[in-house]
């Protein structure tokens, strides 16, 4: 960012809370959905500045965090199988499974191996025909073209040592899921900046029509959020309905087709399970028949999978917004970055990890 | 992970038909996929996703910052106003 932009923050931020506070006549729930805003939020300070009247409430974007337990015993059981390389993000391998997790798998000798990107995983894979190498895809619709791109491209060089293991979610069935429970107490959201750079406005409107709530497309520099929240106060004290877009820079209505289009060749919709949720029905994407040679479900059998969470943990009701992370009895205590009861402790875009690192106990 | 990072693109590339580009993160040069931003230009600026370009950042950032920057003003302006 140059110069301008920053000599200019600092002013933007000031008068924006002078102008929130002013335009504010009472409190208001405003959800941030994803995980990386909640970050964002308590990195900056921002979420200590801003009037008491205004409560953000954490939502589930946190791909980490919702990745279901049934899949992460899956990847610990294809990542222990002789002849695998187990490619993943780093924030996955401290993830507790229901016996164990994938960096346990890497201690006892099992070739577990971070990467930055899928296409990284490929070419491990390209580099190893000997090898299974499976990549743990996971993420929202952010992710999703790039996880896509790994398995088309392999598809086009014939490399038939690859195989993902799918755990694609998506926010707008999630949204749908808050502002239909009988306990929700989201009166506007802030939607993920990034996943609308790919995905557009329009799948947004309905959202906001059918539960009459302001949604505001919101990026990630301090300014940006405070905007978001100034944008969807803004609507809320006038009574207005709809979505805004408060990221012009990165979005556009229709979203990035191109990438849509990377998406659309390798996933199709099913309905998906997510962690401390439940099942939301058409909330997450898995290969199609067309590449489903490289699931790696189909391509590995690991038996009969009993979960068990932890007793102690709260991240379901974290991740539905029913509590905050300090109402935990674990938090801090039995629970740390380091031995993490639940997802949400462990990335860098859950909840209980962002308080935990910038002090909210 | 699921962190968008913005970066400028240094160098285009085409590896086995893949678009590929070098893109700059304050210092630190990624090799990232291009396929689904192909109007992209050395020195534009793109939000990275997991080694994936998602979307190509319009340059007038500081001219969006300097319009937020007028709205909150009138916003504050009618506020007095009203007081």
């Amino acid at each position: 960012m140059n110069d301008i932009v920053i000599h200019h923050e600092s002013e933007v931020i000031g008068k924006a809370l002078t102008a929130l506070s002013g335009i504010l006549t009472r409190p208001w729930s405003i959800m941030e959905i994803c995980g990386g805003q909640t970050h964002a939020f308590m990195q900056t300070g921002l979420s200590a500045m801003l009037p008491d009247e205004i409560e953000l409430i954490h939502g589930p974007g946190c791909p980490v965090c919702v990745t279901s337990l049934e899949l992460v015993d899956k990847a610990v059981a294809i990542a222990a199988k002789e002849n695998v390389i187990f490619t993943s993000y780093g924030d996955m391998l401290r993830v507790p499974g229901s016996e164990s997790n994938l960096f346990s798998v890497r201690a006892r000798g099992g070739d577990v191996r971070v990467v930055y990107s899928p296409m990284e995983a490929l070419q491990i894979a390209q580099k190893n025909p000997q090898k299974e190498v499976v990549f743990f895809g996971i993420g929202f619709e952010t992710t999703a073209p790039s996880n896509a791109i790994s398995v088309i491209k392999a598809k086009e060089r014939n490399i038939q040592n690859y195989s993902m293991l799918v755990s694609h979610v998506r926010v707008p069935p999630a949204m749908h899921a808050i502002l239909s429970a009988d306990n929700n107490r989201v009166q506007g959201f802030l939607a993920a900046g990034h996943v609308c750079a790919v995905m557009g406005m329009e799948e947004y409107f309905p959202i906001a029509e059918k539960y009459q709530i302001p949604i505001t497309v919101t990026g990630f520099e301090p300014f940006d959020l405070l905007r978001g929240i100034l944008e969807t106060v803004r609507m809320l004290e006038k009574g207005t309905v709809g979505v805004v877009n408060a990221y012009e820079r990165a979005v556009s209505s229709q979203g990035n087709k191109q990438a849509q289009e990377i998406i659309e060749q390798a996933f199709t919709e099913c309905d998906r399970q997510w962690r401390g949720i439940g099942m939301i029905p058409n909330s997450g994407w898995k290969l199609n028949a067309d590449y489903a040679q490289y699931d790696a479900e189909l391509k590995f059998e690991v038996g009969d999978i009993i979960t068990r969470e932890s007793e102690v943990c709260i991240s379901g009701l974290i991740l539905q917004g029913i509590k905050k992370p300090n109402q935990c009895p674990a938090f801090g205590t039995l629970c740390t970055p380091q031995n993490p009861l639940g997802a949400t402790m462990v990335s860098s875009e859950g909840a209980c990890a962002a308080y935990y690192r910038y002090g909210r106990n | 992970m699921c962190l968008g990072v913005p970066g400028k693109i240094k160098e285009i590339y085409t590896v086995e038909k893949t678009r590929m580009g070098k893109v700059d993160f304050d210092g630190v040069s990624l090799d990232v996929c291009l396929e689904a931003v192909s109007d992209a230009e050395i020195g534009d600026y793109v939000i990275v996703h997991a080694g994936f370009a998602i979307s190509i950042l319009s340059q007038d950032e500081a001219a969006e910052t300097l319009k937020y920057l007028k709205e909150i003003d009138e916003i504050n302006q009618q506020l007095l106003a009203e007081d």
